[in-house]
């Protein structure tokens, strides 16, 4: 009787699924090298992946992108920070205030459609021209699917673990720690792992904007230049910077929830 | 207040005990529940769920109450845990009155419970840790209560990775390490296959004479509450009302085995007589409510 159900997925070598993603993302590239070369793509918009991947060491030495990529990612790192705290903080409020989510919930489901990013001049008048309201305008962007997702995750836990903790005595704070959040902690994830990439977009978009420090200005700077090359090769490095993240936020997640 | 009791005797020899209006175990009682009313709504569009139930549960007793579908014996589980307010009648703990949830209660639920979130020894130490009870020492006591449902080797998986009715003794021995004085089981096998749900109750009743634990078990399988008990206790179909006791008098230690005994087939025949004019009258509502809507559509 005292058998498992095992999850009947075939087992593969561990390298397995990397390689496979590796091959994927090299076989896209060369793809597209080949779509440009004979003409299908025009290279005058798309540059040749070939040039791209050799224009990385340029911009690495000429352009300083490592402290580009390492300032992006410190900004979106703050905006992280702000988005867990504030974030799954609202969206237990507005959980927790029933007349509190009646009254904002459709507002913060609206505001998560609404460009933020063109709302720099207003945070510019509020933080001036600096990292901060960089920072903000990420968090501002990410912050409707952390709200939601948190709301959704805490109103969604199961009745009967709920009964299970008031059957052990368990007073609101602890039915709240011991229950409640960990059980909401797979929908708080995918909220903040949305949140996430709303903020990075939005980050390196008004870096682009306001010409201010980190990869945005740098894709902005060489774009200008029509530095095609270099472009995408910083472009490759902001999607460094989400995968970096969603790294850290999986690891996290397998922390705090290894079931 | 001791209730009127008329013991009569089957055609084949075995007693049954006739309550009327109420059912006490035959030593001193550890819980005793007397006259629950559970009205849900107000006015005309009232619903009385239970109506008058009184019955009592002696020390290291194992009591079923059985009924059909929709006959209030989940209410009576959460008024009895204490998980439902707002009733007339009196819960008493020996002899002292309860309300609310109450220490000398574990309740092992219908649906799935174990936490997702914590390995099958993280959710059977919970109760210990929420003592205060060191990780050590908790681990340790926890160990004996994974050991005592049969989930030895398993300690480190998480709920994810057992099947349902692993899922459910990780409940169960949730529970038991909360040692509580009365175990509340409301149809914990509910969701299992037929055999699965025999061999589970082999578990329970290899717990049951280990620990002697006074279990009220709430059920809507006569097979079950004939395995397990030593009282079943008929429901009537809404409003919950208490039809009929019958003493369990098989021999234990039981197994599975006694399924295939003369005496418990004649055991489930006799509660099925009683619990098929009631499930009838449930099917009846039913199918009358169903017809009402489609005429109103």
């Amino acid at each position: 009787m005292a058998t498992a159900t095992a999850t009947r997925a075939h087992r593969y070598a561990p390298l397995a699924a990397p390689a496979l993603g590796f091959a994927t993302l090299v076989g896209a590239f060369a793809l597209v090298e080949v779509l440009i070369r004979v003409g299908a793509i025009n290279r005058f918009v798309v540059p040749l992946p070939s040039q791209v991947l050799a224009a990385i060491p340029r911009i690495i030495v000429e352009e300083g992108i490592l402290h580009r990529f390492w300032q992006t990612t410190q900004e979106a790192l703050w905006a992280s920070v702000l988005l867990v705290f504030a974030g799954i903080g609202l969206g237990m409020l507005m959980f927790r205030f029933r007349l509190l989510r009646s009254a904002c919930e459709t507002w913060v489901a609206a505001f998560a459609s609404a460009p933020v990013v063109l709302m720099y001049p207003l945070f510019l008048v509020i933080f001036g021209r600096s990292a901060t309201t960089i920072v903000m305008i990420g968090f501002v962007a990410g912050l409707p699917p952390v709200i939601l997702k948190t709301i959704e995750g805490l109103a969604g836990t199961r009745t009967v673990l709920l009964d299970v903790g008031r059957s052990f005595r368990l007073d609101d704070w602890q039915l709240f720690r011991k229950i409640l959040l960990p059980a909401a902690m797979p929908s708080i994830f995918v909220g903040l792992r949305v949140g996430l990439i709303f903020a990075l977009i939005n980050i390196v978009g008004v870096e682009f904007l306001i010409n201010f420090g980190g990869l945005g200005q740098l894709i902005n700077e060489l774009a200008e230049r029509y530095d095609l090359p270099g472009t995408y090769g910083a472009i490759g490095f902001v999607i460094l910077v989400s995968v970096l993240f969603f790294v850290v936020c999986e690891r996290v997640e397998r922390w705090l929830l290894p079931g | 207040m001791q209730r009127p009791r008329a013991r009569i005797r089957s055609p084949v020899g075995v007693p049954v005990t006739q309550a009327v209006p109420g059912s006490r175990a035959s030593g001193a009682p550890i819980l005793a529940v007397t006259d629950i009313v559970k009205r849900f709504g107000d006015g005309a569009e009232a619903l009385l769920a239970v109506d008058g139930v009184s019955f009592d549960v002696g020390e290291g007793e194992f009591v079923s109450i059985i009924g059909p579908s929709g006959c209030g014996k989940s209410t009576l589980f959460n008024i009895i845990g204490g998980l439902v307010a707002d009733y007339d009648g009196r819960i008493e703990v020996d002899g002292e009155s309860v309300s609310g949830t109450h220490a000398a209660f574990g309740m092992v639920f219908q649906d799935e419970s174990a936490f997702p979130w914590r390995s099958v020894i993280d959710n059977v130490a919970f109760p210990l840790e929420l003592a205060g009870v060191g990780k050590r020492e908790r681990h340790e006591r926890a160990r004996r209560f994974v050991s005592m449902v049969g989930l030895d080797g398993f300690e480190r998986r998480y709920p994810a990775e057992l099947s349902g009715g692993m899922r459910q003794r990780v409940a169960i021995a949730r529970t038991l390490a909360s040692q509580p004085r009365i175990l509340l089981m409301d149809e914990p096998f509910a969701a299992l296959d037929e055999q699965t749900r025999l061999l589970l109750g082999d578990k329970v009743l290899q717990i049951h004479q280990h620990l002697r634990q006074t279990t009220l078990l709430i059920t809507h399988n006569i097979t079950e509450a004939v395995q397990l008990s030593d009282r079943v206790i008929v429901m009537t179909y809404r409003p919950g009302r208490l039809k009929r006791t019958f003493d369990i008098d098989l021999p234990r230690p039981r197994t599975s085995e006694v399924v295939g005994s003369d005496a418990f087939g004649h055991y489930v025949a006799q509660i099925w007589n009683d619990l098929r004019e009631e499930a009838s009258r449930g099917m009846g509502d039913d199918e009358s409510r169903q017809l009402g809507n489609e005429r109103r559509r």
